[in-house]
């Protein structure tokens, strides 16, 4: 099993990156493209198969360590 | 008095730290090495500036679960005092010893010179030496010292009189230009509701001698061993 976590920055907090590559890209010429988020996405292998378990655990470990919930907002997905 | 500066792998300030508090100001200063979990006998903790492990993830993200941490945790419990400066404020905010989180400078340049900060509150153990409308002028190096909190965060610690020094310009005025990151209110330090915790992103251990270019940093050491002082000669 292999957990997928998405962490982007929360809506309400200031993200340079993602607006410095917004105004990259409409200088490209994409002018149809809106509000663009830089995030983080990580991939951690399980060994256990146990779906639940894994789910709870990487869970608590994305609000402990993964992500700053302060800042962040995160995806986990269990694949 | 006893100081214990922590040092994790990559701090970078640990050094300037012990030499100010050693040689600057005649103190004791022990260097506490992150997989220690104790501090041993000691007055005050310094987390000083750096790289912690490589600032992987997030600033200080990964420095706030180290064992050293823990016992720095402890003894704020019991009221000590703890001055987090520069990695060291962003490691306290990740630990959730203060309220709000650095991020990424809004510039997204990293941010090298020496910029004023003026005093909110003298109501603090880092700040009641420093005479009022005095300017503090203190170096910054950081490239996350964008101070964030949402707006019950903010409201809260101006309620509770947290916030202890913003960014300003020379006439001490609190503008968009002389902030460096983008920091809410110019935000450059805060404490904690017990104020017996403190981050800030300038470098104050950088600023202790005229020959640095600045000694104007001494201020906020010398409101500490004020603190320190009132607080031995309590015990005794």
């Amino acid at each position: 099993m292999k957990a997928k976590i998405i962490i982007t920055p929360k809506k309400a907090v200031l993200d340079p990156q993602g607006k410095t590559v917004q105004s990259a890209l409409a200088h490209m010429g994409y002018t149809e493209v809106g509000a663009v988020h830089v995030g983080k996405y990580i991939e951690i292998e399980l060994t256990d198969t146990d779906r639940a378990k894994a789910t709870t655990q990487i869970d608590e470990a994305c609000h402990k360590l993964l992500s700053n919930p302060v800042i962040e907002d995160y995806k986990l997905d269990i694949e | 008095m006893n100081f214990a500066v922590l040092q994790f792998p990559a701090s970078n300030c640990d050094q300037d730290a012990v030499h100010a508090l050693r040689n600057v100001f005649g103190h004791s200063a022990r260097l506490v090495w992150h997989k220690e979990s104790s501090l041993g006998n000691v007055d005050a903790v310094i987390i000083p500036g750096g790289f912690s492990y490589g600032d992987y993830l997030r600033t200080g993200a990964i420095a706030r679960f180290s064992p050293v941490m823990q016992a720095v945790q402890a003894f704020a419990a019991q009221g000590g005092l703890v001055l987090g400066i520069c990695n060291g404020f962003q490691i306290l905010c990740e630990a959730g010893m203060l309220p709000g989180a650095l991020i990424r400078n809004r510039s997204l340049q990293f941010r090298c010179e020496h910029v004023f900060i003026k005093t909110a509150t003298t109501n603090s153990p880092f700040t009641s030496a420093i005479p009022a409308g005095k300017l503090l002028r203190v170096p910054i190096a950081h490239g996350e010292g964008c101070y964030y909190a949402d707006e019950a965060t903010l409201a809260k610690l101006r309620e509770d009189d947290q916030i202890l020094w913003r960014y300003v310009n020379a006439p001490g005025e609190a503008t968009e230009h002389s902030n460096p990151n983008g920091s809410v209110d110019n935000i450059a330090g805060i404490c904690n509701e017990k104020r017996n915790v403190a981050g800030l992103m300038p470098h104050p251990e950088r600023a202790c001698e005229s020959i640095l270019g600045s000694d104007d940093g001494r201020l906020i050491f010398e409101s500490l061993f004020t603190a320190l002082n009132r607080e031995l000669s309590k015990a005794a």
